[in-house]
């Protein structure tokens, strides 16, 4: 049985189809990148895997469990236990450490643990800049405290969107080792990326256009830095 | 290093950054509700103390309470029922008592009428007196009122003969007559019916009559309100037979009025600062939710439930509530001393109690004004953080 499974999800604002019978297997353990231009479905994909948003219609099964008609309540429960989240632009608290950044995650999941928060923070090479304030860390830090949140109460899934989209060279190198090791330990990745680099990272790659499925696996080629991926 | 956190110490440990770290996010919320508290505070320590501010301020305006003979044909009052009387008034609320004993007198055989009086008590029942010259300090001295000071051409420091004239059974026939020098020591100029009298010592009465004083009326200034002054003269009709107090309902009466007008004021500006104060917080908490709507939806991306993110955000209003009302009350006293020294001129008592009621009205007030922009809060969409807006 798949980690998550789409099946013929179409999502409609109005005229508009911003999923348009999308079909995804994804397996636990894997590594995928969602790619494709904007526009293309990418974002829409993104809420509804990471439960912040249901389909128009068709099925959505996160580890067996339909999730495409949960109520909004029943979506808050399924993100905060089975999802990581990963933002482009970080979305740290400005006035919580980064250290308590990562505690939050863990305050509405179960219990906060400090010395737990710590570790995941010396997991990503922060545990030196644990007290500092968000405005306090760089861009790069940022992300980084941003995946130890994310990974903190061991999720099944982890949604990025953009993750190394606001990253220099060398942060991105290091956003994408992490996603090595995690991937390495058995993490299920989930990457969303306009980054063709980034997407030559993930095992697999999935290609939206106009909210469809143009391609599995197959040579994308649309965006600045298009190349050849396996 | 530390382990597991509880949640409420997380819970706090979150909202005392959010307070403590966007300080000048906070400052215009936590400044309204100081200015509220204060004004709260100030307003009800004033609203409490002036019945006893205004009582004292009365008492400058003469007696509110006399005693005369409960029977006049059997004579007047005895200085011994009246002390007795007077014993029925707690020491704290009894000001003065000045027993009057009027006689007819003559001045080179023109009528007038003196009055033996307590003239130290008379200064304290009727502090509204005022005096050209001096009081009389020793015997042989007089104080004349205006009136009379003019129809007998009198100045202070005259010299006036007084006469007692004993008469007959018949009250006619003069049978002797005690001629007495007083100095006028000063002049009484009240605006009202005392100036036309003359008054004097009881003792210099005493000696100029020949007889034993007793009284037609005696003046009692007593700080209470209305219901307190009727308990006392319902207290002392029944326990002094000899004398019938009656209360001075003229004065008693304007100080009610003025006195539930004045409150009546102070209580409406009170809600209408705590109404503003309220105003101030929801729009300053609106703003704050507004501008914290991208941590709102990450917090929802991360799980946090509606119930969640209303606490949290009413704890920072409560918590600036809490705040704002420990200082509201400290200053609201500051506050309520200054206006009573300018407009009272005496100072204020602390009312330790008037601290938890400021805080848990500030505490009200501001969960009031969170309860609509922390509704919102949860209507925050959690893909919002995905949007890269």
């Amino acid at each position: 049985m798949s980690l998550l499974e789409m099946k013929n999800v179409y999502k409609t604002y109005g005229d508009l189809n911003a999923l348009d019978d999308v079909s995804i297997n994804i397996e636990a353990g894997e590594w995928v990148a969602i790619m494709g231009p904007s526009g293309s479905g990418k974002s829409t994909a993104m809420n509804i895997i990471g439960c912040m948003d249901k389909p128009t219609s068709g099925q959505v099964l996160l580890d067996g469990q339909d999730i495409s008609k949960l109520s909004r309540r029943e979506l808050t429960e399924i993100r905060r236990d089975k999802i990581g989240l990963i933002f482009q632009q970080f979305h740290l608290i400005s006035y919580l450490t980064a250290v308590e950044n990562v505690m939050v995650a863990q305050y509405y999941h179960s219990l906060p643990d400090e010395a737990e928060a710590m570790e995941a923070l010396e997991r990503v090479g922060l545990a030196d800049r644990a007290k500092h304030l968000p405005s306090q860390l760089s861009g790069g830090e940022q992300q980084r405290v941003c995946v130890a949140r994310a990974l903190i109460n061991h999720p099944e899934i982890i949604l990025a969107d953009e993750p190394t989209g606001n990253l220099d060279e060398k942060n991105e190198r290091i956003v994408l080792d992490l996603f090595r090791q995690l991937h390495a330990e058995g993490t299920t990745l989930v990457v969303v990326t306009h980054d063709a680099e980034v997407g030559a990272t993930a095992q697999r790659v999935i290609t939206l256009e106009y909210g469809k499925v143009t391609s599995e696996d197959g040579d994308i080629s649309f965006g600045k830095g298009s190349s050849a991926i396996k | 290093m530390t382990g597991k956190t509880s949640k409420q110490a997380m819970y706090l440990r979150m909202i005392t950054a959010s307070v403590a770290r966007r300080k000048s996010r906070m400052l215009i919320a936590l400044l309204a509700v100081v200015v509220g508290a204060t004004i709260l505070s100030g307003l009800v320590t004033i609203y409490y103390d002036i019945p006893r501010q205004m009582g004292m301020e009365f008492r400058n305006y003469g007696a509110n309470m006399i005693l005369v003979p409960a029977d006049s044909t059997q004579g007047g009052m005895t200085r011994e029922s009246i002390d007795e009387a007077a014993s029925h008034i707690r020491s704290d609320e009894l000001v003065g008592v000045s027993p009057y004993h009027y006689e007819n007198l003559t001045i080179n055989a023109t009528p007038m009428v003196a009055a033996g009086t307590d003239l130290e008590a008379v200064r304290a029942t009727s502090p509204y007196w005022y005096v050209e010259g001096a009081w009389p300090s020793k015997p042989g001295e007089v104080l004349v009122g205006l009136q009379e000071a003019e129809t007998f051409s009198l100045k202070v420091g005259d010299k006036v003969t007084i006469t007692y004239t004993v008469t007959g059974d018949d009250g006619r026939d003069a049978i002797e007559e005690n001629p007495v020098e007083f100095t006028v020591s000063g002049l009484l100029d009240t605006g009202g019916s005392e100036e036309k009298y003359f008054f004097i010592s009881q003792e210099d009465m005493e000696s100029l009559t020949g007889k034993e004083l007793t009284y037609n009326v005696a003046e009692l200034s007593i700080q209470a309100n209305a219901e307190r002054l009727q308990e006392i003269a319902d207290d002392i009709s029944s326990s002094v037979p000899t004398v019938s107090p009656q209360v001075v309902k003229r004065l008693t009466t304007s100080e009610s009025t003025v006195l539930t007008k004045l409150q009546a004021l102070v209580l409406l500006v009170t809600i209408v600062v705590l109404a503003l104060t309220m105003i101030c917080v929801a729009t300053t908490m609106t703003a704050v939710v507004t501008e914290r709507r991208k941590e709102i939806g990450l917090r929802k991306a991360l799980g946090a439930s509606d119930r969640s993110i209303m606490m949290e955000f009413m704890g920072e209003g409560l918590l600036q509530g809490a705040i704002g009302g420990l200082f509201g009350a400290g200053l609201g006293f500051a506050f309520a001393q200054l206006v009573s020294t300018n407009v009272f001129n005496s100072s204020i008592t602390f009312r330790p109690i008037l601290v938890p009621i400021t805080v848990l009205a500030a505490l009200l007030v501001t969960g009031l004004a969170c309860t609509i922009p922390v509704r919102n809060a949860t209507n925050v969409d959690p893909a919002l953080v995905l949007k890269g807006e």
